[in-house]
């Protein structure tokens, strides 16, 4: 439909885990797309798969986690199946990735600016020097008072604010295409987070780099995203433009989600909240994923939903949309 | 928005550049001030630079030359502590039975068990690290079958395999420094596994992947040094181990050659004289022995209780 080529395409994605108890159908045929200066929030709970999905993107799962089937396209090129020479070539240059916890993500014992360093030389035949003059710039640019000192700390001389804006800046070392932000500002203060993703949004914008941005806080996302994806066990349920989402959920899940987000507004009335817990993708329920906790289930949601269009970019897997129904 | 989203930057910075200064103090220093807090470690230190410096500078703090037979003088031999010698000078701790003066021995032997020990803990600690890195990186296979062979190696005592394989090997230096190195990797190649496995988990080691760095890379500049402090602790203790088995083999004969005489050696030459009243000739190069083992083994129960961070106060 887009006569743009995506920056990156997801397309019927399946990422199984063979365990000994059982297969996990962690990921459960994902299809979404970013384009170049995009930014895509992917909201779920923890357990939904939105990490999953990043990690098959960059093939950095672990056995016994596979791709079964699908496709994922870097700009038209084939990932799943490409050689882990192509692979690593593209990661941390074309395709990076931000993580959660900026206490873990760093070296301890290395010093920042070997850190980053060593992720331009891997990528780029730079020496040492233009190397340094580099990491300078890109500690600037996410907004590190005084680069030069700040290089020859080590991680643990750092606030967790500081880290994360470290890990930010060796995600753009390389000026990647797409940048997959795996929940990095759920460790932080939420001072820290508005920051945080301050910064992201202003470098994407600049680079126009294309983002994806995991998370399970819909309030993070609400402000930064431009399409949202909604996951639930494994599966998209709802995907749109952030505005269509945040103000006409469908699905009975997003409705929860949103109703759930303590706000002004709700001030005194009781929060709402979805019932029971998210089923364990080992032995998923026959039919629709979100029956058992959903009020509008009934005998239909026994079959499976596919995922359907319901307006221009919008799509939906339930088999009682309702655009008027809003929760909490 | 970008000047306030600037201004609130600025703000953050405050606290932690004030945590910086905190630990300004370099590394070293904090080290140091961990590991002095035992009196008992300090002096095991400083018994053992005393010891090691005694051995580097051998040839120019002893009388004679024990090795040169034209020093050596047979009517010389079994002189008790004090004793003159027919050159002139006073033997400290006495002679061998062969003439030899004692304390000029002892720091030779020093020499000679120090320098094996070192360089056989050394060379195991890289081939050993080497190995337990592969193990716990490559996982599967790969990995049991090493852990395997480590376990059923470990399951010998190491003075038996020691002694099979100088056996094979036969005398000399070179031969002692390689049986030890094949007793040893294994102690390092458990430990270095066992702290590379816990290292491999952490999200750090994900992140380096993500940045498409190779493998080798990964493992030798993220996850082992990580690694390291664990490995000095083991080391440590291991050079002891090392030193005092050499000593054994030697004492045994089965060693070092005769014209080399390391502790063990000394040792086993005065033994033939211990029920005749010649205690010198075994005893002194035993305390020298004891010194060196007990003090290296006290240095590394510091560095593990410094270098543990479970232990930290």
């Amino acid at each position: 439909m887009n006569t743009v080529q995506p920056a990156l395409a997801v397309d019927r994605l399946r990422t199984h885990f063979f365990t000994k108890a059982g297969t996990v159908k962690a990921v459960d045929d994902v299809s979404f797309s970013v384009n170049s200066g995009e930014v895509l929030g992917i909201v779920g709970e923890s357990g939904s798969g939105k990490s999953v999905t990043g990690f098959s993107i960059l093939g950095l799962l672990d056995p016994p986690g596979e791709i079964v089937t699908g496709s994922i396209k870097f700009q038209g090129e084939e990932l799943v199946g490409a050689g882990a020479r192509r692979m690593r070539s593209l990661r941390g240059n074309r395709i990076a990735m931000i993580f959660q916890d900026p206490m873990m993500t760093l070296n301890p014992v290395l010093r920042i600016d070997t850190q980053m360093k060593e992720t331009i030389k891997a990528h780029r035949n730079l020496s040492d020097r233009e190397s340094y003059e580099e990491s300078l710039k890109a500690l600037d640019l996410v907004g590190i008072p005084s680069p030069p000192e700040r290089l020859k700390n080590y991680p643990h001389q750092m606030s967790g604010g500081m880290r994360q804006r470290i890990a930010i800046a060796i995600a753009f070392l390389n000026k990647p295409d797409v940048i997959i932000a795996d929940e990095p500002t759920t460790a932080l203060d939420v001072t820290i987070q508005s920051q945080i993703i301050h910064e992201a949004q202003m470098l994407c914008e600049k680079t126009g780099t294309a983002l994806i941005w995991i998370t399970h806080d819909l309030s993070v996302i609400a402000g930064l995203a431009d399409r949202i994806c909604v996951m639930y066990a494994g599966r998209i349920v709802e995907t749109g433009l952030t505005n269509e989402i945040i103000d006409r959920p469908q699905h009975p899940y997003t409705q929860g989600l949103i109703g759930s987000v303590p706000s002004h507004n709700k001030r005194g009335k009781r929060l709402f909240q979805i019932p029971g817990m998210t089923p364990s993708l080992l032995n998923l329920p026959r039919g629709c994923a979100f029956k058992s906790r959903c009020n509008y289930a009934d005998q239909v949601c026994g079959k499976a939903p596919e995922i359907t269009s319901v307006g221009e970019g919008r799509y939906i897997r339930c088999h009682h949309p309702a655009p008027e129904r809003v929760a909490g | 928005m970008t000047t306030s989203g600037n201004e609130s930057i600025g703000t953050e910075t405050v606290p932690s550049e004030d945590s910086g200064s905190v630990l300004k103090e370099s590394p070293l220093a904090r080290f140091w001030s961990d590991f002095s807090d035992s009196k008992v470690a300090v002096g095991a230190l400083l018994v053992l630079i005393v010891i090691i410096l005694a051995a580097v500078m051998a040839p120019l703090i002893t009388p004679q030359d024990p090795y040169d037979l034209a020093q050596v003088d047979v009517l010389d031999g079994r002189l008790p502590p004090g004793e003159k010698s027919y050159n002139g000078y006073t033997f400290i701790l006495g002679s061998d039975g062969a003439g030899r003066d004692l304390y000029s021995a002892i720091l030779y032997g020093l020499r000679i068990s120090l320098s094996v020990g070192v360089i056989s803990g050394l060379l195991a600690l890289f081939f050993g690290s080497a190995i337990g890195l592969l193990a716990a990186y490559a996982g599967g296979r790969t990995e049991t079958l090493i852990m395997r062979f480590v376990d059923i190696q470990l399951s010998f005592p190491a003075i038996l395999i020691a002694l099979i394989l100088v056996a094979i090997f036969g005398k000399g230096v070179d031969k002692i420094i390689l049986a030890l190195i094949i007793v040893q990797w294994a102690y390092y190649a458990r430990t270095v596994r066992g702290s590379a496995l816990v290292e491999k988990q952490k999200e750090y080691v994900d992140a380096a992947a993500s940045l498409g760095l190779s493998h080798a890379r990964i493992v030798f500049r993220h996850i082992f040094p990580n690694c390291v402090a664990p490995l000095i602790v083991v080391g440590t203790v291991q050079t002891a181990n090392a030193i005092s088995l050499e000593a054994t083999l030697s004492f045994l004969g089965v060693g070092l050659p005769q014209t080399e005489p390391s502790l063990g050696l000394l040792i086993s030459n005065g033994f033939e004289y211990m029920l005749s009243g010649r205690y010198w000739i075994s005893f002194f190069p035993g305390v020298a022995l004891l010194l060196t083992i007990v003090s290296i083994n006290l240095v590394g129960d510091q560095l593990r209780d410094v270098l543990n961070p479970r232990l930290q106060r």
